[in-house]
């Protein structure tokens, strides 16, 4: 019963010191998006015509949360010293999430496929991509071109 | 939540017999009615249950009338109208699946039997177990409530396929499905509350001694099916939630009218609804085991083989559910994974058969009612499951879809797995949980009349099935081609009567064992788990003189080289058993 | 109340039973948040148009509720310390801090849907938007439960009761820091 006489092996600093980690994960991932562009100018400028502004963002947004969240697990959580079997099942959960995808992705994430064709979804894009391209011709069309 | 307990870390430990000094004095109230005693959370759902059963039942005695004498008065209910006869089918599965087979299989018997077969005094969080069973109670509230309000009763399947279901001005029902959803939705919280508790408690409480492979069969079942309802539910309770909003607050998740996708819910919905099947499939198993193991006087045919057979069941499990999808337009290439996975997962079920057939090989069966009912499950599920792969290959699929063979498939396994499941386990421990015994003689008719007569409800239904009748209509004399066969479905209600006219005599059985049983001792059927070594009822905190060690696995019946033909768990080596 | 019945002191993972229970709540809420999120993703991959509505969403206030979150499970995780040291006034302490932070997570919360709902992005507006209140507002529902437990214990950690709990509250609450880290990039930076 008594968790408290275990021993994490870690003083205040040492929690202090991985908040502050994710702090400056936390900024990256912010600043990440809106240095993209400039960061793929930058590439291209070199020669590496592979970098792309998304990708960046992609990393920055997502890796950068794994990253964090892995931080947080493993020293908040104290998984790292937890029996190994928690893991485990945590990873499980998650594999669970990572099926439910791959199953479904097909039939959600698709809009036509042999044989079908999702109609009421490839309306409604069509129809608000018109409408957002009506409307960022009005006002912002710089921004309406930045996405994607 | 208050936390009134003053128990601190340092006192309790040393406060070995805790129980002994409040449970005397207790209120009607406190003792049957907000009880942290697992064996009476367990009676309470067991009851409701069976409360619920009935209701479900009356409901199929209802729509079965009317599809074998249309459009005439229902004795007891009178004229089915359209909207009565979806809400009634609607809630008949609903209420058979979630409030009959899970309480009495999973909840029931889990906290029955889970801390009495370890050899623990209770549950570990008994107050976290008293409010699953007042969450769960609730949640039948509801959805009897849900009847009653304008609209009246859900009436969008129990599979509850968007946009019939997510729309008022399609299902005409705009309250009953949204108490409906809020009733499932609770439902599940109750069980997830329940499942922490089965699944901490049997991991971390078991007696001392007792290592991974002395469990009961049915413990490790009953948990692992806590395990897969844990890790299948939550895309539901999401799908639940968003199905909610899509009803009450017009958002449109799945409503493609207003930009959602309705296969998404028959994703969410299956991937917990097929892990589903074997949450009250496996504890079933459990029971069966344990009772053939008692009533064979053998021991278990390859417990380990058996367990890692459940294991794979459990992981398979997660990979088949868009066999549900075949028809719903689902990408073509995911029906041949799915078709392939659930082929391939009739193989541990048909495995954990042939070793539970291993298991009567040579032993010396005793056809009391337990053991008869354990094997008519056998008997019946085998059944069940041959005719699953029917429905399991996609292009048979096509034809066999929505008709009344997936109807009668599905209730060749349920009925076997809740109801005849039930009455195994039920007449097995009916002697421990109220000390007397039941009557064989009326147990055996009530096993006799209740076999046959399901057989001829649902062997008609095949034949139709196979004949192209459709799930889901209210009347066949409206559709020339389906109206000829009319005799088979007159033949199946008059055996759905015969059924429940039989159930009468379990009631009368359960009620006249109760006041007039003979007492039945601490160990009737000369078995080895660790409850038989309580009194029968057994007292609060189930072993006041102490809790039971454990010293070796629980099938342990007819070891060589021993005078008597069962050795129980608790009895250290080298004594003569305890009794 | 009753005393503890003796299985709940038996612990044959090793691992204490109430940890052992708060690590399944946590397996269990991973498929709950999971299912939900996995749903937007697809949607959001399969309709080019969410980009427009998603760019309308504000990473400041995003941003600012990931670090009043992140500090908050500082404190729980301090809070937690404390209470492995025997100190039950210094743990509520900390924990009635995380439960401030969650607090100020909420506000900003309501100023931001304030803010969003004024402009017309409703609940009802369009497909982004639907699950965008649904999925913060079900990871606020969260929030608000995890404060109110919190208070619970803190409340019995001034008295140097029930000192394990701290703990358990703690993995409970990262749990809730974990999910908005990931609705954080979700929600406001993926555009």
């Amino acid at each position: 019963m008594a968790e408290h006489e275990e021993h994490t092996g870690h003083g205040q600093s040492y929690y202090v010191r991985i908040w502050g980690i994710l702090l400056a994960l936390l900024v990256v991932s912010i600043v990440g998006p809106v240095v993209a562009p400039a960061i793929e100018e930058m590439a291209a400028g070199v020669g590496a015509h592979a970098v792309k502004g998304w990708m960046i963002t992609l990393i920055t947004a997502f890796g950068i949360a794994i990253v964090k969240a892995y931080l947080v697990a493993a020293n908040f959580m104290h998984l790292r010293i937890e029996k190994r079997y928690i893991t485990y099942l945590l990873i499980t959960m998650l594999m669970l999430m990572l099926l439910f995808f791959a199953g479904v992705s097909p039939d959600v994430m698709r809009h036509e496929g042999t044989n079908w064709q999702n109609v009421a979804a490839e309306q409604e894009i069509d129809r608000a991509l018109k409408a957002q391209e009506a409307a960022g011709a009005e006002s912002h069309g710089a921004e309406g071109a930045e996405q994607h | 939540m208050a936390e009134a307990s003053t128990a601190t870390i340092e006192t309790h430990e040393t406060h070995t017999h805790g129980h002994d000094d409040h449970h005397h004095e207790q209120s009607f109230w406190s003792k049957y009615v907000f009880s942290t005693d697992h064996k009476i959370i367990a009676m309470q759902y067991m009851f409701t249950g069976m409360a619920m059963a009935l209701i479900g039942g009356y409901m199929s005695y209802v729509f079965r009338m009317q599809l074998a004498y249309p459009g005439q008065s229902v004795p007891g209910f009178g004229v089915v109208s359209q909207g009565e006869y979806n809400a009634m089918v609607t809630n008949h599965g609903t209420i058979m699946i979630f409030w009959v087979a899970m309480p009495m299989l999973i909840a029931a018997f889990g906290n029955y039997l889970i801390p009495l077969m370890i050899g623990a005094d209770d549950m570990v969080f008994p107050r976290i177990n008293r409010l699953s069973y007042q969450v769960f109670l609730i949640s039948a509230i509801i959805l009897i409530a849900s009847f009653f309000v304008p609209g009246g009763g859900f009436a969008g399947a129990w599979t509850a396929y968007p946009p019939l279901s997510a729309n008022a001005e399609y299902s005409l029902t705009p309250l009953g499905a949204q108490f409906w959803i809020v009733a499932v939705a609770l439902e599940f919280v109750a069980f997830l509350l329940g499942g922490i508790n089965f699944i901490t408690t049997l991991m971390n409480s078991r007696a001392p001694g007792m290592k991974m492979y002395d469990i009961p069969m049915v413990l490790w079942m009953i948990v692992i099916a806590s395990v897969l309802f844990m890790a299948s539910v939550g895309p539901l309770i999401a799908g639940a939630v968003m199905l909610f909003m899509d009803q009450s607050i017009g958002t449109g998740f799945f409503d493609p009218s207003r930009g959602g996708d309705p296969i998404l819910w028959q994703h969410l919905f299956w991937f917990f609804g097929h892990p589903e099947v074997y949450v009250v499939l496996l504890p079933a198993m459990g029971i069966v085991a344990d009772v053939m193991c008692t009533f064979a006087r053998k021991k278990l045919f390859n417990y380990k083989l058996i367990l890692f057979t459940v294991f794979a069941t459990g992981i398979i499990s997660f990979f088949v559910w868009a066999h549900h999808q075949f028809v719903a337009g689902i990408d073509p290439r995911m029906a041949n994974v799915f078709t392939v996975t659930t082929l391939i997962i009739s193989i541990p079920i048909a495995e954990m058969l042939f070793l539970y057939i291993a298991t009567l090989y040579g032993g010396s069966i005793q056809l009391t009612t337990p053991m008869l009912w354990a094997l008519g499950f056998i008997a019946e599920f085998l059944i069940g499951g041959v005719t699953g792969i029917f429905l399991g290959a996609s292009g048979a699929d096509v034809y066999f879809h929505d008709t009344y063979f997936v109807l009668a498939h599905f209730h060749y396994t349920f009925f076997p797995i809740a109801i005849i499941g039930f009455y195994a386990g039920i007449t097995y421990w009916f002697p421990k949980m109220f000390g007397k015994m039941m009557n064989e003689t009326l147990g055996k008719i009530h096993f006799w009349g209740t076999t046959i007569a399901f057989n001829c409800i649902f062997i008609p239904l095949f034949i139709l099935g196979a004949a192209g009748q459709h799930r889901r209509i209210y009347n066949f004399q409206n559709f020339p081609d389906l109206a000829g066969l009319q005799g088979l479905r007159v033949f199946a209600t008059t055996a759905l009567l015969v059924m429940l006219a039989f159930q009468v005599v379990f009631l009368v059985n359960f009620v006249v064992s109760l006041i007039k049983g003979k007492p039945a001792g601490k160990n009737p059927w000369k078995s080895n788990t660790l409850e038989w070594t309580a009194d029968s009822p057994p007292p609060h905190g189930n072993w006041p003189e102490g809790l039971p060690n454990c010293y070796r696995g629980p099938y342990e019946y007819s070891v060589p080289g021993r005078e008597e033909d069962y050795w129980p768990q608790n009895v250290p080596p080298d004594t003569a058993p305890a009794e | 109340m009753s005393a503890r019945p003796i299985a709940t002191t038996r612990s044959a993972t090793g691992i204490a039973t109430g940890k052992l229970a708060v690590w399944w709540v946590v397996g269990s809420e991973i498929v709950i948040f999971g299912g939900l999120l996995m749903s937007y993703l697809m949607h959001r991959l399969g309709h080019p148009e969410w980009a427009d509505y998603a760019s309308h969403t504000n990473p400041w206030f995003g941003g600012i509720n990931t670090f009043v979150l992140l500090t908050s499970s500082l404190f729980a995780v301090l809070a937690h310390h404390a209470a492995e040291k025997g100190d039950g006034k210094k743990a509520a302490a900390w924990l009635v801090g995380t439960c401030a932070g969650g607090l100020i997570f909420i506000g900003i919360k309501a100023v931001e849907w304030t803010i969003e709902i004024s402009h017309g992005y409703t609940i009802t507006a369009n497909g982004f938007w639907q699950f965008y209140y649904t999925a913060a507002g079900l990871h606020a529902l969260h929030v608000i439960g995890g404060c109110i437990i919190m208070l619970i214990i803190a409340n019995d950690a001034r008295k140097q009761l029930e000192l394990h709990r701290v703990e358990l509250i703690g993995i409970y609450w990262h749990f809730v820091d974990i999910v908005w880290i990931f609705l954080f990039p979700l929600l406001y930076i993926a555009k």
